[in-house]
């Protein structure tokens, strides 16, 4: 029961094979089994319960969603009424959110059960997990390397069976390049699709959330339930919501490939490239026709990220005072002294790190420099995308030059951990949506395979993403000891 | 003040905006709740909340950039203004920096009889912070997030003012303009409208300016004429003294009436601003401005020009009249209700009507006597009911009551006395107890003729018609 997809989960709840209140027990149980994954930050079984027993009576009245009664772990990134939202940091170890994010009231509303709050980098910011107050997150495929980050908790949860779904959330990465690395299907959405109202921001920006699921189809349900402009965001983009599983199964006949040739460069692993390579011939065969393409300019993808990003950051983070909520030093001198202790006594190293680096792009005489040059090489790499998709349908590559590294292998060397999301980050910048999908193992780790498709076209890509999982069986693997 | 020098002065006024919710939330702006019941999840700045602009705050301010003549931005951006403090929930401002919504304009005061045209830099959108209690929590400071996001327009002048006085001028007049257009209540108790007054002095003649000092957060025109002369003599006689003027901020001691330092600038923050990724960039279109334009009021100086032409008024009287929308209004509901000549309404309520407002502290839209009872009393004057003598009488139990000026004449019984033959009567009586003083002006002492008038009208309980009493006086003590 805990490999099946959301949509065989959902077909079992309405031919009555199993009640919600079972399948939220049986994904409870495995969740203690396999606690020493430490997927979970906090997981919620009495309110999993009580809303998994709600979820029986709205499929017993027939007035069930898809997603009604299924289990699913929200990033510790939402806030969720009543029940501690950490962000992954001591910072707010403390905190019972009084509210929910959009993202949970819809899938509240939608009648998902929600099994607790999944493990993540603190406030997202990092690419294996291992910047977790509440520590790292062991990789069910090899449980002495990283699940990838910052949406760790969440990829290894769904790849181990411990929820059939979940949320996450990519400002540079953070959802493609988990599930890559542990081998399950992810969606970072178009900028605007998904709501962040709730959703603790780290680069205001580049936020997306998303869902992270063992197959496209289950994205796609999970995507219907998150989408939708929210009065409440800014930023969130008044458009109607397309149903994204009715063209799941269209040919892809005649359907156009690019491979920008700077996925495929200096620094890729040839393994890694020849399981992308061997995935495009498997689209070749559905009918595909592809072709090579340039973007010139993303080599400055991650510089140009490593600035905006922390100067967004920099100043998002100044709410975490010790004032009005989560932690605060025991006994301040002054107001200064409550500041730089409750702040320095709590945030990890890359946290800190990427104040810091914000802090300075944004100083007078620098902002001109870093902030502004930063902006204008964003627009440039939007423009590269946008020539590239006017020319194909969508854009194929990598999501990560390796698979999954070892646990504390590049905790030493933050440069080596942000060339980890090469591929990734400048689709953020872009404010496209991408997938990323299982296409192969390298040393018995999972590949992931990139998927970029153009503004608002999250139908296309999850047809994309579906054909292929319909033609290969990368999808349906499971790591051993998790069948 | 020393003739040597010239002073330079550019004001900025913080004016909050008339709205019923805050500038970018829900919560209500309504002054004086119990600390932090007006503030939402938004306004404590919570984990994961986002700003949501308020439409009519936008409205406001371009309302107030059409009343100024002034640019509007076609495309503005709000931006983040970063630094700590406790009562500052998000750990920055959201404020317009680089791109505002309101560009260059202008106002023009009167002062002395002449009209001088200030410069108006720019004017921005920007949320207010709440409010630090430091009394009452025993050496603790207590936070009050309830103003925390009140929507505020930031007025920035240019250095256009050369003294206190046109300083004043100036946020008066922008003062009369806000509360005209409806979208501030002026209220300086509250602080609603707060001013910084940036001063300078340099050597009359010299072109560059002075190093200026910035005055924080004066509450009221005296204080703002009070401080910046201090401030002016100070850096005077700093500078005649040999030393020399710093750049910094300084906070007035209303007190002592002194300015003194906060923080100078080698302390001054970086803000670092940069632009809100949060808040989509604010779009106005001509069809926008066209719309707002068709809800501007007649603005004060048209207004003044007018009731020079239309009532025939002084300078003073139309300035006085046209100081607020509502003065204006009850004037021209008098005029209009009164039938009568709009001279006698000026003089009412330029004198009577202000004057009791006055004493009693109040606001003309308090006047406990509407425009409309104002007009029956005058039509009283008009037809020689009554006297003006004993119109104000009238007055005054009309001020403290809900009754007709009719119903007041008629219970009091103050009917002027027309009846020549009643009048004579008392005349001849009074100048046959009178000889001393008959004989004093008829010997020529032309002020014993008030003493008479004052007899008759005591005797009548004032209620003569003093006009038949000065006639039939003039014949019978005919020389």
């Amino acid at each position: 029961m805990n490999n099946k997809t959301i949509a065989e989960l959902a077909r079992g709840l309405r031919a009555g094979e199993f009640s919600s209140v079972e399948l939220t027990q049986g994904y409870l149980e495995r969740i203690r089994q396999f606690s020493v994954l430490n997927a979970y930050i906090t997981v919620t079984a009495e309110q999993a319960l009580a809303q998994a027993e709600a979820a029986d009576k709205r499929l017993a009245a027939g007035t069930a969603d898809l997603l009604t009664g299924i289990p699913v772990a929200q990033k510790d990134i939402f806030c969720t009424d009543g029940v501690k939202t950490s962000c992954g940091s001591k910072m707010l170890d403390n905190f019972i959110s009084p509210y929910n994010a959009t993202v949970v009231e819809k899938l509240n509303a939608a009648g998902a059960v929600m099994l607790g709050k999944s493990n993540m980098d603190e406030f997202a910011m990092g690419s294996s997990n291992e910047t977790s107050f509440y520590g790292s997150v062991q990789n069910p495929w090899n449980v002495s390397c990283v699940p990838g980050g910052s949406s760790g908790g969440s990829a290894a949860a769904v790849a181990a069976g411990l929820t059939a779904g979940a949320t996450g959330t990519d400002t540079g990465g953070s959802i493609r390049q988990p599930a890559a690395f542990c081998g399950i299907t992810g969606l970072k959405p178009t900028y605007g699709r998904v709501s962040r109202y709730g959703m603790i921001a780290y680069a205001s920006s580049l936020d997306q959330g998303g869902p992270m699921t063992r197959t496209a189809e289950d994205a796609a349900i999970m995507l219907q339930a998150m989408a939708g402009f929210d009065e409440k965001d800014s930023t969130s983009v008044d458009r109607p919501v397309p149903d994204y599983s009715s063209g799941l199964n269209q040919p892809l006949s005649g359907l156009k490939i690019g491979l920008p040739k700077e996925f495929f460069g200096e620094g890729l692993n040839g393994e890694i490239a020849t399981v992308i390579e061997t995935a495009v011939n498997e689209y070749r065969k559905l009918g595909a026709e592809v072709k090579e393409v340039s973007m010139p300019n993303l080599k400055h993808a991650i510089p140009a990220y490593y600035v905006i990003a922390p100067a967004e950051c920099s100043a998002n983070l100044s709410r975490f005072d010790g004032v009005r909520f989560g932690y605060r030093c025991d006994n301040p001198a002054d107001l200064s002294d409550l500041y730089t202790r409750s702040r320095g006594e709590t945030f990890g190293k890359e946290v800190k790190r990427r104040i810091l680096i914000g802090t300075y792009a944004l100083s007078a005489g620098y902002y001109d420099a870093y902030y502004l040059k930063a902006q204008k090489v964003r627009r440039l790499i939007s423009d590269d995308f946008k020539s590239a998709l006017a020319e194909v349908d969508v854009l194929m590559g990598p999501v990560s030059p390796t698979v999954a590294f070892g646990l504390g292998e590049k905790t030493g060397d933050p440069i080596q951990m942000y060339l980890s999301d090469i591929y990734t980050i400048a689709v953020n910048l872009a404010g496209l949506p991408a997938m990323s999908i299982p296409a192969g193992f390298v040393d018995g780790k999972p590949v992931g395979l990139q998927i970029i498709g153009n503004y608002f076209a999250e139908d296309r890509l999850l047809n994309v993403a579906h054909r292929y999982q319909m033609n290969t069986d990368w999808h349906k693997q499971v790591p051993k000891g998790f069948e | 003040m020393n003739s040597q020098w010239e002073v330079v002065i550019g004001l900025e006024i913080h004016a909050q905006l008339a709205t019923k919710s805050k500038i970018f939330s829900g919560a209500s702006t309504a002054y004086g709740a119990e600390p932090n019941t007006q503030a939402c999840a938004v306004d404590l700045g919570l984990p994961g909340v986002l700003p949501v602009l308020n439409q009519e705050a936008v409205r406001m301010a371009v309302k107030f950039g059409l009343a100024i003549e002034a640019e509007i931005a076609p495309y503005s951006v709000f931006a983040r203004k970063n630094y700590f403090y406790p009562d500052l929930p998000k750990g920055y401002q959201i404020s317009q920096f680089e791109l505002p919504i309101v560009g260059n304009g202008h106002l023009d005061i009167d002062l002395d009889g002449a009209t001088k045209r200030i410069g108006v830099t720019r004017a921005h959108l920007e949320e207010d912070a709440g409010k630090s209690l430091h009394e009452d929590f025993h050496g603790l400071t207590g936070i009050d997030l309830n103003r925390a996001g009140t929507p505020l327009l930031e007025i920035v002048s240019e250095p256009d003012m050369r003294s206190a006085k046109e300083a004043v001028a100036y946020m008066r007049k922008l003062h009369e303009l806000v509360r005209y257009l409806e979208i501030c209540d002026g209220n300086m108790q509250e602080g609603s409208f707060r001013c910084d007054a940036n001063v300078s002095v340099r050597p009359r003649g010299q072109a560059e300016f002075g190093t200026r000092a910035e005055i924080k957060n004066i509450n009221s025109f005296r204080f703002v004429e009070k401080a910046i002369n201090h401030e002016i003599e100070r850096q005077i006689d700093l500078i005649e003294s040999g030393g020399k003027v710093v750049q910094e901020t300084r906070l007035y001691d209303a007190n002592k009436d002194e300015t003194r330092s906060m923080r100078g600038k080698e302390e001054a923050n970086d803000y670092r601003y940069f632009p809100d990724p949060d808040l989509l960039p604010v779009e106005i279109t001509e069809a926008f401005k066209d719309e707002v334009r068709a809800t501007l009021p007649e603005l004060p100086d048209a207004k003044k020009r007018r009731f020079i032409e239309q009532y025939g008024q002084d300078d003073e009287s139309a300035a006085t009249l046209t100081s607020s929308r509502q003065l204006a209004d009850y004037y021209e509901a008098l005029v209009e209700a009164s039938g009568g000549e709009a001279k006698i309404c000026t003089n009412w309520v330029t004198g009577d009507v202000l004057g009791a407002l006055n004493k009693a502290g109040l606001e003309i839209g308090q006047c406990p006597v509407d425009a409309e009872r104002l007009a029956g009393l005058l039509q009283r004057i008009a037809d020689d009911t009554i006297s003006g003598k004993i119109a104000k009488q009238v007055f005054e139990a009309m001020w403290q009551g809900q009754e007709t000026a009719d119903q007041i004449i008629e219970s009091q019984g103050l009917k002027q006395i027309t009846d020549t033959g009643a009048i004579e009567a008392i005349i001849d009586k009074i100048i046959a107890d009178n000889p001393g003083q008959v004989e004093q002006y008829l010997g020529g002492k032309d002020k014993v003729f008030g003493f008479f008038v004052g007899q008759v009208m005591k005797e009548m309980q004032g209620k003569a018609n003093p006009a038949e009493v000065n006639k039939i006086l003039k014949t019978k003590l005919k020389r």
